[in-house]
């Protein structure tokens, strides 16, 4: 499985979850229209840390958090295996 | 006027009832003439008025070993196994000790205590010796990581709440503790066994538990008393079914409804019960209704024993507390009015009250409070769950998130873990606040249990 469908099918796991109704995730979609909220995203940041074994968020102490669902997606597929 | 009279153990001990034994592993030794013999090798009289440590490899030498010396030294500070021998020095100077009861006396001929006495088995017959005084019992707390605390009881306290139950209806008991009787709750049970005219049954902790299971029942063993880890331990080992005990008791962690009925289901023609007790705050309470938490009308003065509510914390003040920390830095063991801060957090639901937790192991999720125990709580009420645990988790987003880690029933089928998962969790929102609600849960084969018998939190 992909990176990217790793990415999204987790995020579709946790609003289901969560009874998020997700918008259609396209690449330029903001983040905080996902409807997620910082639980949401720290769940999400969790499972894909344990699926992939990267936390693109904590091993770089300068990264921003990503603000679209495409820069969220590259953040995983960005990281050196 | 006559100085009040004083009881020691042996003062409890008559030769009337035959037939009693006190026994481990590997030995069986009769209670019935306990006083005509000796395990000290005859040097009791050397104790006397002493400060003694009482630091032995086995429970069954401590054990008699207490029984001598209960009225004949001055104090007595009991050594738990797993006490680290780097706070030796530290505790020995905190309770002036001046005497050691050991099994090695090589390892302290060269150590700055004066009188070294070795217990040994078989015993030795000897002279009974006469109750001199009421000697302090020390006895150390056990989860923190320093030096553990010395918290000085009199048998009169510790003793409190057996002698305020009366004794057992029915048969003599034979009564057995998954803890170690150097401990608080074990020490209940060894007291337990010698004032209701029982014997006991001590645990081992180099023995399978099969093989423990099979010993208690060869003995007839028919009170026992273990904490809620080491039941589910139990339960998890398919040992319970060879084992009919006639009452069950559960001390030491929250005892949640799950546990509650998973002995009454692997016991059915037992009486299941849990108590509330610390090293420090004594004996509070026994909850015999089987369910968790504890009546709201216990709060206020019952049978002696004051219990309050501050700040969500359980404080009990009566006469089977622990009198005093000892030592020269010791903290105060109580509040000005005299009652001891059990750190236990209760919550008022209805007309019961919950523990949910203890005041030193919250943990903090995006700035929230969180009480590790009271998800487990919700989690172990999935019939498939047998144990759980649930910890905090840096994240870069919140700060904390909870993760859970979860052992299934042994006959769980492996292809229904998304579907038992995905139930908990359920379970979980459904009866929890958001930020409570574990964000990973991990399927585990073991959780540590620490030699005290309580679920390890020390990586939480």
């Amino acid at each position: 499985m992909s990176v990217r469908s790793k990415v999204i099918e987790a995020i579709q796991q946790i609003a289901k979850e969560q009874h998020v109704t997700l918008p259609a995730l396209s690449d330029d979609l903001s983040l905080h229209e996902t409807g997620f909220d910082s639980l949401a995203f720290a769940i999400l940041v969790a499972r894909l840390e344990d699926e992939t074994g990267i936390d693109p968020f904590t091993i770089s102490e300068d990264a921003a958090f990503p603000t679209t669902v495409g820069d969220f997606v590259r953040a995983y597929e960005n990281v050196p295996a | 006027m006559s100085p009040r009279e004083i009881f020691a153990l042996r003062d409890h001990l008559g030769a009337e009832l035959k037939g009693r034994t006190i026994s481990d592993a590997h030995d069986v030794v009769s209670l019935t003439d306990i006083l005509s013999h000796t395990v000290l090798g005859g040097r009791l009289h050397e104790l006397s008025g002493r400060a003694v440590l009482l630091k032995l490899s086995d429970q069954l030498r401590s054990g008699l070993a207490m029984i001598e010396l209960d009225g004949i030294a001055r104090r007595m500070l009991l050594c738990p196994p797993d006490l680290n021998p780097a706070h030796l020095d530290a505790l020995i100077a905190d309770a002036g000790i001046d005497a050691v009861v050991t099994d090695e006396p090589d390892r302290w001929a060269a150590s700055g205590v004066s009188l070294v006495v070795t217990a040994q088995l078989p015993l030795q017959a000897a002279a009974p010796a006469k109750t001199e005084r009421g000697t302090e019992w020390l006895m150390l707390t056990s989860g923190t990581s320093g030096v553990p605390k010395i918290a000085g009881h009199t048998l009169e306290a510790l003793t409190g709440a057996i002698v305020a139950e009366g004794p057992s209806r029915g048969p003599v008991p034979v009564w057995a503790t998954f803890y170690d009787i150097r401990r608080y709750g074990g020490l209940q049970i060894f007291l337990r066994a010698i004032l209701s005219g029982g014997s006991l049954v001590l645990s081992d902790p180099h023995e399978a538990l099969a093989d423990h299971v099979a010993r208690l029942k060869a003995r007839g063993v028919s009170h026992i008393s273990g904490t809620p880890s080491h039941w589910r331990k139990l339960l998890m080992s398919g040992s319970a079914a060879q084992f009919a005990p006639a009452y069950v008791r559960l001390s030491g962690e929250i005892a949640d409804q799950a546990v509650l009925d998973g002995l009454k289901a692997a016991f059915p023609n037992a009486s299941v019960g849990h108590a509330y007790a610390s090293t420090e705050a004594g004996v509070g309470f026994a909850v015999n209704d089987g369910l968790e938490g504890f009546p709201a009308d216990y709060l206020g003065n019952r049978n002696g024993v004051e219990m309050k509510v501050v700040d969500g914390s359980l404080r009990i003040r009566s006469t089977r507390t622990a009198h005093a920390y000892i030592g020269r830095d010791a903290a105060s063991l109580t509040d000005d009015d005299g009652f001891v801060d059990s750190g236990d957090i209760v919550e008022l639901r209805g007309d019961r009250y919950y523990f949910v937790g203890r005041r030193g192991g919250i943990i903090n999720i995006g700035g929230l409070k969180v009480h590790p125990e009271e998800i487990e709580a919700v989690i172990n009420r999935h019939p498939d769950v047998r144990m759980s645990r649930a910890k905090s988790r840096k994240s870069p987003i919140t700060g904390g998130i909870v993760v859970a880690d979860v052992i299934l029933a042994e006959s769980t089928d492996p292809a229904r873990a998304k579907e038992i998962r995905d139930q908990i969790l359920e379970l979980c929102r459904a009866q929890l606040a958001s930020h409570k609600v574990p964000a990973v849960l991990r399927f585990v084969e073991a959780l540590d249990v620490t030699p005290a018998g309580k679920l390890a939190r020390t990586d939480a």
